[in-house]
């Protein structure tokens, strides 16, 4: 896949999120998008690189009737796991 | 630390955020800041590029410790919960622009967002104008922002472009103790006009420093309150922006700096053409770059290099405002209809206009 410098979808698998280096709104609406297509019971990983950028996501899915985890990298990183509740 | 944190990222976090930061700017004003001005953004940052000799209006030149309290709070924040983090190279000349013309937009009006907040808190109806300008002008960065419009990643950096703005802030909080006399009469400090109207600095320092941690802690932001409503119905920042209304009108009629009307408010004006296309310009120009200007400053705080880039282009637009003569005019000497403000709106909403339609997914190389 084609590495993009303006948006994440491209450069990422399909349940894997890459939203480093985005700006508010950018990595909820990303989500927000993913989101839309995941079943009951299917995860995503939202790999953001700010604490804005955690709690705005965990928040967005939160609201939309998932379970989240965040998990912080060695690098800084935060890795959001979100399920959707079955 | 913990409890804390989930606190401040709750709804009642944001919402006492906002009564708090409403509460304090009121009581600045209470202490001797200009009225309805409290902890303007816009106007704090005016009044800096003018003590540095960037511009000559002699009535609006002072090192106004807010600012400074707003970055450091930030950044004090930003370490204790280990969010500083150096990053930068998300288009900042574009970045540089948006805060140039959000300025010149903002001075049209005579305020940025929150003092638009607290002007109507004290009963100043032409803030009801920019407001309305504001809501348009972040309306019409959400429909760019739903068509593709970004400015790109951000990358880390090394630690020295994060910490460039904190340190310049550090070199400005030095100026206003030690007050050195230059043979060419910088820094400016006005004997005059809303320029001389100043709390105590080491309070207003303070009182800053407040904000600027809860600020950060809770990511609040003017702009974004109006973006997510618009965006996603996400009404969680909108609460604690009507939070500031509250607490800022509450302390105005505590302190008896509650004044309904619209001719002779304190430094603004009556022109409603400029009230309303200052802000619609100010509040494009921050949905495109992705905050309000006292965001900027708490994002600089946590070692945002393009935020700190934004600020700087602020600063020089107060600079050019002031020098080009574009700035709204207090009453009584309202502003023409058609001048050199309006103009350089005209200007300012053509360029913003441009990056929205160009700087796409369909841009990319």
């Amino acid at each position: 896949m084609r590495e993009s410098f303006y948006h994440s979808e491209e450069v990422n698998a399909l349940d894997i999120l890459d939203c480093r280096g985005l700006s508010c709104p950018l990595p909820v609406m990303h989500t927000r998008k993913k989101l839309e297509k995941l079943a009951a019971g299917e995860s995503l990983e939202v790999i953001v690189d700010t604490g804005t950028s955690r709690d705005n996501v965990s928040r967005l899915a939160k609201k939309e009737g998932c379970e989240v985890t965040v998990r912080e990298t060695e690098e800084g990183n935060y890795i959001l796991t979100i399920t959707r509740k079955a | 630390m913990k409890r804390l944190h989930d606190f401040l990222k709750s709804r009642w976090g944001i919402v006492s955020a906002g009564l708090l930061i409403g509460i304090l700017a009121s009581t600045l004003q209470k202490l001797g800041n200009p009225k309805n001005m409290g902890i303007c953004v816009a106007c704090f940052e005016r009044d800096i590029a003018g003590s540095l000799g960037l511009h000559r209006a002699s009535t609006v030149q002072y090192i106004r410790p807010e600012i400074i309290g707003f970055v450091f709070g930030a950044l004090i924040a930003a370490l204790l919960f280990r969010e500083y983090r150096a990053r930068a190279g998300s288009a900042p000349i574009i970045r540089f622009m948006l805060g140039f013309f959000a300025m010149v937009g903002a001075l049209a009006f005579l305020g940025c967002p929150w003092r638009a907040l607290l002007r109507l808190a004290g009963g100043d109806g032409n803030a009801i104008v920019g407001l309305l300008g504001l809501i348009c002008g972040v309306g019409i960065g959400v429909l760019f922002i739903r068509s593709g419009y970004n400015l790109g990643r951000s990358r880390d950096a090394h630690p020295a472009v994060g910490a460039m703005l904190p340190l310049l802030m550090l070199g400005l909080l030095l100026l206003l103790i030690i007050k050195p006399i230059l043979p060419s009469g910088v820094p400016f400090f006005s004997a005059e006009g809303p320029g001389s109207q100043r709390a105590n600095y080491l309070a207003a320092l303070g009182i800053a420093v407040v904000i600027g941690f809860v600020a950060q802690r809770t990511r609040f932001c003017t702009m974004g309150a109006i973006r997510d409503v618009i965006l996603m119905r996400d009404f969680h920042l909108g609460s604690g922006v009507v939070a500031l209304l509250v607490g800022a009108f509450i302390m105005n009629l505590v302190y008896g700096q509650f004044h309904w009307g619209f001719a002779g408010q304190p430094v603004a004006h009556t022109n409603q053409l400029l009230n309303f296309g200052g802000m619609l310009l100010a509040g494009l120009a921050f949905a495109l770059a992705g905050g309000c200007p006292g965001r900027q400053l708490f994002l600089s705080g946590e070692g945002d290099g393009d935020a700190a880039v934004f600020v700087l282009g602020m600063i020089v637009g107060a600079a050019f405002a002031h020098n080009f003569t574009t700035a709204g005019t207090p009453y009584p000497n309202n502003p023409p209809a058609w001048g050199w403000g309006t103009g350089a709106v005209l200007v300012g909403l053509v360029f913003c206009l441009a990056l929205g339609f160009l700087m796409r997914r369909s841009v990319e190389g």
